[in-house]
């Protein structure tokens, strides 16, 4: 069984939200019509997307971190959101894991939206249907795409590479290996959800230095007591022994 | 959550429809038994099931004004394995089918006896339909809970309560209801239903009352540290990734000021139970005080469902807290 997903690297992911806008454009010039924006340059712009990059602070002043989130459907291995549609228009693909939308189907009664506790679905102001992330469908399995290009427009987007696409039943796919390699996690595990989008933490860069690294435990002036030091005219042997 | 008007509307009054129901055929099965006056066919039974599809019917004409999609309502009937919104869109028609099968055996006068129990009693089609009819009003009752109830991680809704709250409210209403209507088309029974009245209204005190006490002691399972997976106690939002609202921002906040929540819940208290259980028994049975207290009651109900929904937390809330 595939269940593709992404792989969202927090320790990588600077906020510039060219995933945002690449999605939006990939996505609001489908054939599955707008994504639609009301008021988009006035007082109180409102819109539909299917990947927001929000930013939280973590710690107090003056011990912060600046994590930025991008957050999409995370096309969650037991969709809370599919079940309860009365429709059938929410559904999860079998031979992928991708969950969709039906958009004929919908009826817009946002009780799937409701259902998911990601806030991941969003009603279309427009087309009154429920719209959500659908893994670039349209794009990963497209024939007119150059081969390199079938992938997410948000993973094409990303310039520090901090969002990677695979299958994550796949146990030596890019993702599942670093998932398992860099500690990848799930968001809200309480709920049983097992969404398939991991999310690879921050990590600290840190170096284990010891003592004896930085002063060499077997140098010769240290085992042979100090040599007289040379004057500074006099020709040297090297750098190092000349001051 | 942002609470819905069209689905305050369809419960409260597909509740009011369901409860009258139950009140005209424990009326019937009292009368059966002896124990109550028998009543007139098509003057009692019939007008008041035509009274209850009125508002059956009004509710479910307020739940099309939820759909983005209304043309497409009749595609809801497909997932009724998996979905209680589904089975509540099956079960609401067939009731609504029942209470008129059931009126129109009234309307008519179809007494015909289906079978005899002991003591030659004899049942007639009537008592049959009033049974399915029953059956079908409890299924719509569970149905409509479950839809919220089912929801794990909307922790106020998912307990075996709220089914319970919306049986035990929607009887109240509708015994209530049904006391005026036997005013007018049977008042020597008028008394009886009021009664089960004012002991629906108090069991639904009840049960209201232990669902506010368990919401009141909610530990949120989910929390900004689990949400976004970072451990630490202090993480705060600088933005939710737009200048503007969207649909997370519009649907799943109430809006209303602390002040107004902290109002509105004595204020539903006592106008569903606390004024009409005194304006029941002050005036005892008089139609007037009984209409007075039930349009009190109703508005009270109106009042109660916003709460319902507006006191519930949805996770999703925590990744929408400042605009920035």
């Amino acid at each position: 069984m595939t269940q593709l997903a992404l792989v969202i690297d927090l320790n990588v992911c600077v906020g510039c939200h060219a995933c945002v806008t690449s999605c939006k454009e990939w996505n609001t010039s489908g054939p599955a019509g707008p994504m639609s924006d009301s008021d988009p340059y006035g007082a109180d712009p409102s819109g539909t997307f299917f990947n927001r990059v929000q930013t939280f602070e973590v710690g107090t002043f003056p011990n912060t971190q600046t994590v930025h989130f991008p957050k999409s459907c995370l096309h969650c291995e037991e969709p809370p959101c599919v079940p309860v549609c009365p429709t059938g228009a929410s559904y999860k693909r079998k031979q992928d894991g991708i969950v969709l939308v039906d958009y004929d189907k919908c009826i817009g009664c946002e009780y799937c939206s409701w259902a998911c506790p990601y806030g991941a679905r969003e009603l279309d102001a427009k087309q009154k249907v429920m719209k959500k992330c659908t893994l670039c469908v349209d794009r990963i399995y497209s024939d007119t795409l150059p081969e390199a290009d079938r992938k997410p427009a948000c993973v094409m987007a990303c310039p520090t590479s901090a969002r990677l696409f695979g299958d994550v039943h796949d146990p030596e796919s890019i993702v599942s290996r670093t998932i398992r390699e860099n500690a990848g996690y799930a968001l809200m595990p309480e709920w049983g959800t097992q969404p398939a989008n991991h999310y690879l933490p921050r990590r600290k860069t840190t170096m284990k230095i010891h003592e004896d690294e930085l002063m060499r435990a077997d140098n010769p002036l240290k085992i042979d007591g100090k040599l007289p030091k040379p004057s500074k005219q006099q020709p040297t042997l090297d750098d190092s022994t000349s001051w | 959550m942002k609470p819905p008007f069209s689905v305050i509307f369809l419960t409260t009054l597909i509740g009011i429809g369901q409860g009258l129901f139950l009140a005209l055929y424990t009326g019937q099965l009292y009368a059966y038994f002896d124990l109550l006056p028998a009543h007139d066919s098509r003057s009692f039974y019939a007008a008041g099931s035509i009274i209850a599809l009125l508002f059956l019917g009004a509710g479910l004409f307020a739940s099309f004004f939820h759909l983005g999609h209304p043309e497409r309502a009749w595609r809801s009937a497909a997932m009724w394995r998996t979905s209680w919104l589904s089975r509540e869109v099956i079960v609401l028609p067939a009731f609504m089918g029942m209470v008129f099968l059931y009126g129109l055996a009234h309307w008519f006068n179809w007494h015909i006896t289906v079978i005899e129990i002991a003591g030659g009693r004899k049942v007639d089609i009537t008592l049959i339909l009033g049974a399915l009819g029953t059956i079908l009003a409890f299924a719509l009752f569970l149905c409509t809970g479950m839809i919220y109830a089912c929801l794990r991680f909307l922790q106020e809704w998912h307990t075996p309560l709220t089914p319970i709250n919306f049986t035990l409210l929607g009887g109240a209403s509708g015994f209530l209801l049904a006391s005026i209507f036997s005013a007018f088309a049977a008042p020597n029974s008028m008394s009886f239903y009021a009664g089960w009245a004012i002991a629906l209204t108090l069991l639904a005190l009840l049960s209201r009352s232990a669902s506010l006490l368990r919401n009141k002691r909610i530990k949120p399972k989910s929390t900004l540290s689990t949400a976004i997976g970072i451990k630490h106690p202090h993480i705060v939002q600088i933005s939710q990734g737009s200048m503007g609202g969207s649909f997370n921002t519009r649907a799943f906040f109430h809006g209303m000021s602390a002040q107004f929540m902290r109002a509105i819940k004595p204020g539903f208290i006592l106008l569903t139970f606390v004024l009409p259980l005194i304006i029941l028994s002050i005036g005892l049975f008089t139609p007037k005080l009984l209409i007075a207290a039930f349009i009190t009651q109703y508005i009270g109900l109106l009042a109660e469902r916003w709460f319902f929904f507006a006191e519930a937390n949805h996770p999703q809330n925590l990744y929408y807290q400042k605009i920035a």
